[in-house]
């Protein structure tokens, strides 16, 4: 073809290579690119990661408390310390009535929200924002908002305020464990938080969807609402739904702002990171206590990921299903 | 973009550009703004101090350091409710300060992390109060210099009292009944703090138990106390406590601002009260439990130590000579000037005018008459065993002596890791 011609008439004579002279730069040697690249980060994995995890590990088999250099080998003697004494436990419950409610119902309403926004003709662009925009406050700001403004015990807080309108005496949201109130304040703050990233997930997951499917079930009779969600929307979100939950969960594991700032020291609503946080790094400094505590939590992580990789199939391809 | 504007972007001016961005990154670290406050010479030395709410109590302590000519101090004037936490984690790390404020606590000297101040304290011993020397002993040497002494008691409002017809109360039971007459729908009677704990030692107190004993064993499991735990969650459970306020028992906001009728608050408080109420304000010790117990109150304070472990002892033990043993100004306006504290000399207490007369007075005198001091054997773990008490039984409904036991294990096994 005459363009082909054109284009090879046109192209450059190359430059007559210098066959005296290795090549310089980066371009010349893929093994020294691929230390350059990723070097730091492995130098910075095992300086921060994997040398903490040993040192916390050989921590967790002496007595360490006010030092990280200890010299008395206790053995397994802090694992049970911290089986016995029935906090570490209890945190672990904490976890798991927190996950329970957190996981679904951040998974609903992320879910509920894109679709609405998925809905709008006007003005898309401003709610995708307003309802993400949370994802930007601090964890700590938020619970102090919380803690202080929205869900204090007087008066004059939002929550208090607004149920004395309909006669019901002020409440006591974060200093009395019974009734638990506590949990409306954290998840409520938790929802708040991070619901807009994940309805950003399902809402690109969503538009994902072919229209044509939907105009397919619309001429098979499917009537539009609950059952084309049912049978062709939430199929479709499967992978996002099963990233979502894992990621939700994750973030449970992780749970530390939020309760640390609103529950402060209470022997209820610790979740596994402020447990250990107060054994080891609070006032206690108990380093051996807190190693073996957060040994136990990372194999109980461990278990807990391959559990749920196996039930939801996280990572395998389509054709496995 | 023509093609010679994207060549002057070659890795070697990317390069260049880094490298200049970290010198100026070395340099800006190096200038004025790194948060020194001493204009000094000679060693510079880092001072922890915990936010106090007065108005007015960073700029004095930052005015002291830049006094101080024989050396550099920065002041570190650490906010949040978790300053212990940061103290302690700092304490294992490089950037450990070579001073900081605290209450004397016998885990500091047992793991070598407080110095030995026997030597500056000494010459001028008989001029503290003999109470605060003997909490900041070990073995016979003194680890800490008290700075101030805080009573801790209740604030109430006298005019609510009188119209409710309420006499001040001589013992637990008076006082929750005193709350449930002091409530009406927009005034709580009684605040003693959102987690109570504040009030966990003066009951104890109060109920003719202690902490520790003399030899050292655990000495707060008993019936009175259980029934002290008793009487607090009737009290708690009444409605007539004021529970989930915005500031805490430390801040007298919910006395202030008329949430409460009745405060426990320390007596640093006492001039923003004054301020906001007048002579509408009085103060009582907490009262007695049972018949076996009598009032009492906490004397509580702030004690500075030098880091043992630090880089530069011998300079800070210099500075806490020369701060919080020989400016006497200096520890008068410390005392005085912002809240109100005792200070901790004799010679000091028997000139500072402002705690002459008055409601200032009348808190020296439940100091004097009620007081309880810090016991350096009391840690942390043993006052979260406690604390956990008051969780477990007041807040949540738990059985006191079973929670008592539980405590009583945990400060046991604390006990015979610290003394064998």
């Amino acid at each position: 073809m005459s363009t082909t011609t054109t284009r090879d008439l046109a192209r450059p004579t190359p430059a007559k290579p210098d066959k005296g002279r290795p090549r310089r730069g980066l371009r010349g040697n893929s093994t020294f690119n691929f230390w350059l690249f990723t070097g730091p980060f492995l130098i910075g994995l095992v300086i921060f990661v994997y040398v903490p995890i040993g040192w916390s590990i050989w921590l967790s088999f002496f007595e360490a408390r006010f030092t990280v250099t200890p010299s008395k080998f206790i053995g397994f003697d802090n694992y049970r310390f911290m089986l016995d004494n029935g906090n570490f436990t209890g945190a672990l419950l904490t976890f798991t009535v927190f996950a329970a409610i957190i996981v679904p119902t951040t998974w609903a309403l992320s879910l509920g929200l894109a679709m609405l926004v998925n809905r709008l003709r006007f003005m898309r662009a401003f709610f995708r924002s307003v309802f993400f925009l949370p994802t930007a406050c601090s964890y700590v700001a938020a619970s102090l908002i919380w803690k202080m403004s929205l869900f204090n015990g007087v008066r004059f807080g939002l929550a208090n305020t607004v149920i004395g309108w309909f006669g019901v005496d002020n409440i006591a949201w974060l200093a009395n464990p019974d009734p638990p109130w506590y949990w409306l304040v954290i998840v409520s703050a938790r929802l708040w938080l991070q619901s807009g990233f994940y309805m950003i997930l399902f809402l690109a997951a969503l538009q994902n969807i072919p229209q044509e499917l939907y105009e397919a079930a619309a001429i098979d009779g499917a009537k539009p609402g609950w059952q084309t969600f049912r049978y062709i929307t939430l199929p479709q979100l499967r992978a996002t739904s099963t990233a979502v939950i894992l990621l939700l969960l994750v973030a449970a594991y992780q749970a530390f702002d939020e309760f640390f700032n609103l529950l402060a020291k209470t022997t209820w609503g610790r979740p596994p990171l402020v447990e250990l946080y107060y054994m080891a790094l609070g006032q206690n400094q108990d380093y051996g206590a807190g190693s073996a505590g957060a040994v136990m939590l990372t194999l109980l992580i461990c278990i807990v990921t391959l559990f749920q990789g196996k039930i939801l199939g996280f990572g395998k391809g389509d054709e496995s299903k | 973009m023509s093609a010679q504007s994207n060549s002057t972007w070659s890795r070697r001016s990317l390069f260049r550009a880094a490298a200049g961005m970290a010198a100026a990154g070395t340099l800006a670290a190096c200038g004025s703004n790194n948060g020194r406050s001493g204009g000094g010479s000679g060693d510079s030395l880092t001072q922890f101090f915990h936010a106090y709410g007065e108005a007015g109590t960073e700029q004095a302590i930052k005015k002291y350091a830049k006094a101080y000519k024989g050396a550099n101090v920065t002041t570190q004037w650490i906010t949040g409710s978790d300053f212990e936490s940061k103290l302690f984690a700092t304490l294992l790390t490089d950037n450990a300060p070579d001073l900081f404020e605290f209450h004397p606590q016998i885990q500091l000297v047992k793991s070598g992390q407080v110095a030995d101040l026997t030597d500056i304290v000494a010459p001028v011993k008989d001029d503290f109060n003999p109470a605060d020397i003997a909490s900041h002993t070990v073995d016979g040497k003194i680890y800490g210099v008290r700075m101030i002494d805080d009573p801790q008691f209740f604030f109430y409002r006298k005019s609510m009292l009188a119209d409710a017809n309420v006499e001040v109360p001589q013992t637990l039971d008076e006082l929750i009944e005193a709350a449930a007459k002091l409530t009406t729908g927009k005034v709580k009677g009684a605040f003693l703090g959102n987690d109570l704990h504040a009030v966990i030692n003066p009951m104890i107190w109060s109920a003719g138990a202690d902490t520790l004993d003399a030899q050292n064993q655990a000495a707060f499991n008993t019936d009175g106390v259980a029934e002290g735990l008793k009487k607090m969650r009737k009290l708690f459970t009444s409605g007539d406590l004021l529970l989930g306020a915005p500031a805490d028992y430390w801040d007298p906001a919910a006395l202030n601002q008329g949430l409460c009728a009745i405060q426990f608050c320390g007596m640093w408080a006492m001039p923003a009260m004054q301020q906001a109420l007048g002579d509408d304000l009085g103060v009582f010790p907490f009262p007695k439990v049972t018949d076996a117990g009598k009032p009492s109150v906490y004397n509580g304070g702030w004690s500075m130590f030098v880091n043992a472990k630090g880089k530069n002892v011998d300079a800070a033990k210099e500075y806490v000579k020369w701060l919080w043993i020989e400016q006497k100004k200096y520890q008068e306006d410390w005392a005085t000037s912002y809240g109100f504290h005792i200070p901790p000399r004799t010679s000091i207490a028997a000139s500072a005018t402002k705690l002459k007369s008055g409601l200032p007075a009348e808190g020296v005198k439940l100091f004097t008459d009620y007081g309880h001091f810090d016991n350096i054997g009391w840690t942390q773990a043993m006052i979260t065993a406690t604390e956990n008490v008051f969780a477990d039984t007041v807040r949540k409904g738990g059985d006191p002596k079973a929670s008592l036991d539980k405590a009583e294990k945990t400060v046991n096994a604390e006990l015979k890791k610290l003394f064998g």
